[in-house]
């Protein structure tokens, strides 16, 4: 079986149907469990005291904010090379995830911030680099919402990913291509001698599991709502075509 | 049970208060949708068979896009 044959509404349609209530009990539980013991039952950082307990919600959150949009470059390129509608959508579907995920990154790290740096902001490249992939966020929302013509649209909004990736790497990599700032290094990494400590490292991964199941469960959902939707439209269309 | 967040309660409560409820808004604003989408859609093809059916009956054009919105 090819990747491309869930490039087919119909098959796409049946199988996220069948994976959704299980994505869904996956997430509540993934998200349940992470938070519940990240939050109750880890100790203070003895440098950071409980503010470490942000953790569980920003390096999470962060990470999906900078994958989403990558996700949507991946199906943006799909749509522009093979023209599949569904991995248009999907891009469409992803992007006000992808926002609130950055938002939520954006929010706890001025939370964090403030009593740790003394300040909710600096305009450190890190930092910076996130608030214009949140704002890039925002621009491709804007531009689906602006263009009738649904392949122009997405033409439009798949040039605009691929210029908007650049925010995404350099929100992700900023600390290794500037070495200044205020925000501190990797927290993850697959060198362990990066990684935080075991004890918050578990509920932590925890978390991020949660969060990932989350982004894919609520991305095909919204990505059916979109196929449902141009459907929708294109019965409108037929009918008005019959009337005329 | 709560754990004692000293005296930075307010900046760990407030980071997870912000988190859920975004979390939870986009979460409930796509099911919403979903079922508003899902339910127009089932009217639309209900209204469209119907309008077939009495359009191959009575052969009157614009009958499907009557159904359609009824």
């Amino acid at each position: 079986m090819s990747l491309w044959e869930y490039a087919n509404p119909t098959r796409f349609m049946r199988v996220t149907g069948a994976a959704l209530p299980w994505l869904w009990a996956l997430t509540a539980l993934c998200l349940a469990v992470g938070l519940t013991w990240g939050f109750f039952f880890t100790p203070d950082d003895f440098r950071q005291g409980s503010t470490v307990k942000i953790i569980y919600l920003h390096v999470p959150s962060a990470l999906m904010g900078i994958n989403a949009w990558l996700m949507m470059l991946v199906t943006s390129l799909i749509w522009l090379i093979r023209r599949h509608h569904v991995s248009a959508l999907a891009a469409k579907a992803a992007a006000p995830v992808g926002a609130t995920f950055t938002l939520i990154a954006l929010a706890t790290g001025a939370l964090w911030g403030q009593p740790m740096w003394g300040t909710w902001w600096e305009w450190d490249p890190r930092l910076t680099s996130f608030l214009v992939l949140f704002l890039f966020y925002l621009g491709y929302m804007a531009l689906w919402a602006a263009i009738e013509d649904p392949d122009t649209a997405a033409d439009l909004t798949s040039v605009l990913c691929l210029v908007g990736s650049v925010f995404a790497i350099l929100s992700r990599y900023a600390l290794v291509f500037w070495n200044q700032g205020l925000h501190q290094g990797a927290s993850l990494s697959l060198d362990a001698e990066e990684n935080v400590h075991d004890v918050f490292w578990y509920p932590l991964l925890v978390c991020i599991a949660g969060f990932v199941l989350l982004f894919v469960a609520l991305v095909f959902l919204r990505t059916r709502t979109e196929i449902r939707a141009r459907r929708i439209k294109a019965l409108e269309t037929r009918a008005r075509m019959s009337a005329a | 049970m709560m754990p004692d967040l000293g005296k930075y309660a307010l900046w760990v409560l407030s980071a997870y208060g912000v988190s859920i409820a975004l979390l939870a808004t986009i979460t409930v604003l796509s099911i919403l949708q979903s079922r508003r989408t899902r339910r127009a859609l089932q009217a639309m093809e209900a209204g469209r068979k119907t309008g077939q059916g009495e359009s191959a009956r009575s052969a009157t054009p614009g009958t499907v896009k009557e159904a359609a919105n009824g």
